[in-house]
């Protein structure tokens, strides 16, 4: 790449395109030379309506979804040929699907000693490590929601807005480079999501995470993260970091919201 | 020793060889939730592999190791061609177990049924011999158990570790093992390995315990293992102290009983397979059926 890598820049998104069904008569042109940098340790919360691209950048960061062309790079990394499983080493991600971020088989014990394992080799040796027990208590007893007596309960039998609290610390376990947060309160009740949210922030800012959220959730996006993105169509229509982020109202997403939403004629 | 005590020991010896197989396929079935078609070709492998070497002289308890490695290869074989090649399970299964055909003719040289009656197998040689001479009766189900115990205690192991909770993990939620930076793929192909391994162990016993390998002992193993797992996780599942493992070789044992009962009560032999398909069914409806009357919400009532 001709552009030097900006040595604060964590994900540097560089000049994607994306069409999706390309020879059909539904060719959806969603991404054409679309740019995006997030500094390290930064917060972005993304916005934006059904189908104007927001997932699809996750998918695309991620590895689950292949650009047509362009670069991403993490930390320096050239992502482009590394395997969704491969990245995964390096990004925690937690979906919107609560049954996603978690094995509801295995106890919450043996999910937790997985995850903390993550990057290293899998082999024969125990599966939990009994002298790290007291660890993952520990961890459990920062979400307050009394999982630490129920390390022995499967994850399956956990309500969603627990499940939901418990990816969160399993995705952020071992070091990330990092944090990609998926509408992961979209499908809890509104108190859980409001908790979900509260254990986001403190995690974030404990360890410097440098994390991108999708939300559907305007007043989440205003109140969380050190920047703001709006997108549309595949562009960002409102990019407010810091100040101007602080500045912006839930009236001033709204505002814009109905402008773009009238633009594409709904 | 009177008929009776001879069918139920029959049963039992029967019951026990086949858990083993009903173990592997507990490990591609429930565990991974691969439907494995490739176990008709794996089991007659391990017979084939089992003769080839007692022929050759070999001892049996190379056989049975040789017969594990075989199958684990081809188990290897299914899931490369389903994770790898994107072949469908289903598919997969069937042409490894169309291929294995003619891989067990090129090792038993041609013949159909190999024979190695009076040579040493693990029913009369080793701590085998060893038992008392009034105990001849019960050689082959304290074999056959002992067999059944050594790969249960091995497999139960293996899950506990982190391999283990991780090929868990891959058949509950593929996704989450990529979150861990892991290729779920892999554990699949492990897994088939694992099952398929123990198919052919399977084979390998039940060739040692009849003195000759016949290359058609494998029709219907699919689904006499798939019932045995079905069966045992679903009669036995309440109880909770036992193992998946232990309750699938249970399943076993039910199953060649309700076969052994079917015939005393005068069924042809000709209709066997088709009882066999039959008793799967029936398993099969009838653990949907209470699994279905059972559901409730798995959910804890304490929302956060």
């Amino acid at each position: 790449m001709s552009t030097p890598l900006k040595s604060d820049s964590m994900v540097s998104v560089r000049h994607i395109d994306k069409t999706f069904s390309p020879d059909s008569v539904s060719k959806m042109v969603l991404f054409s030379d679309f740019s995006l940098e997030i500094r390290k340790g930064q917060f972005v919360s993304v916005v934006g309506s059904n189908g104007s691209g927001k997932t699809t950048l996750l998918n695309l960061i991620c590895g689950s979804v292949a650009p047509d062309c362009g670069v991403i790079l993490l930390n320096g990394k050239n992502l482009n040929h590394m395997k969704e499983f491969q990245r995964a080493k390096y990004i925690g991600r937690v979906f919107q699907d609560p049954a996603k971020g978690t094995c509801p088989e295995l106890t919450i014990l043996e999910n937790m000693a997985l995850a903390d394992h993550k990057g290293s080799f899998f082999g024969l040796t125990s599966g939990v490590n009994k002298r790290r027990i007291d660890r993952y208590r520990t961890q459990l007893e920062l979400l307050k929601l009394g999982l630490e007596d129920k390390l022995d309960l499967p994850v399956g039998s956990l309500s969603g807005g627990q499940r939901q609290a418990l990816a969160l610390l399993i995705a952020t376990m071992t070091p990330l480079e990092l944090l990609i947060l998926d509408e992961h309160t979209a499908a809890l009740d509104p108190r859980s999501s409001e908790n979900v949210m509260e254990l986001t922030e403190r995690l974030v800012r404990e360890k410097k995470l440098t994390t991108l959220m999708v939300t559907h959730n305007l007043k989440f996006s205003i109140r969380y993260g050190d920047r703001l993105l709006m997108m549309h169509q595949g562009r960002c229509v409102i990019d407010a970091a810091d100040e101007r982020k602080a500045a912006l109202d839930t009236n001033d997403l709204l505002g814009k919201f109905n402008e773009i939403s009238l633009e594409a004629g709904n | 020793m009177d008929i009776l005590t001879g069918l139920l020991l029959n049963v039992l010896e029967e019951g026990l060889i086949y858990g083993v197989m009903a173990m592997g396929v507990y490990i591609t079935y429930q565990v991974l939730d691969f439907p494995d078609l490739s176990v008709d070709g794996t089991f007659p492998l391990g017979a084939c592999v089992t003769g080839a070497v007692i022929v050759a002289g070999g001892s049996p308890w190379v056989a049975c190791a040789a017969a594990f490695v075989f199958g684990a290869l081809a188990g290897c074989v299914t899931g490369f061609l389903h994770v790898r090649l994107k072949i469908t399970d289903l598919l997969s299964g069937i042409l490894v177990m169309t291929g294995l055909w003619s891989v067990n003719l090129v090792i038993t040289s041609g013949s159909a049924v190999l024979p190695f009656y009076n040579q040493p197998t693990i029913f009369n040689s080793g701590p085998a011999a060893l038992l008392p001479a009034g105990a001849s009766d019960f050689q082959v189900v304290l074999v056959a158990l002992a067999a059944a115990a050594l790969v249960k205690i091995l497999l139960d192991l293996y899950l506990k570790t982190k391999s283990g909770l991780l090929l868990r993990a891959a058949g509950n939620n593929p996704q989450y093992v990529i979150s861990l930076g892991q290729d779920p793929g892999r554990m699949k192909i492990l897994g088939l390995a694992i099952g398929n391994g123990c198919t052919a162990l399977a084979g390998s016993i039940l060739a040692q315990q009849s003195g000759s390998a016949n290359i058609y002992s494998g029709t219907g193993m699919v689904v006499m293992a798939l019932a045995s797992v079905i069966i045992g996780t679903s009669i036995f599942g309440r109880l909770r102290f036992l193992k998946p493992t232990v309750m699938v070789v249970l399943g076993a044992i039910v199953y060649k009983a309700c076969l052994a009962i079917a015939m005393q009560l005068g069924l042809p032999t000709n209709f066997l397979k088709l009882l066999m398909a039959v008793l799967f069914t029936v398993a099969l409806v009838s653990n949907r059926m209470i699994s279905g009357r059972r559901k409730h919400p798995h959910v804890n009532p304490t929302q956060i």
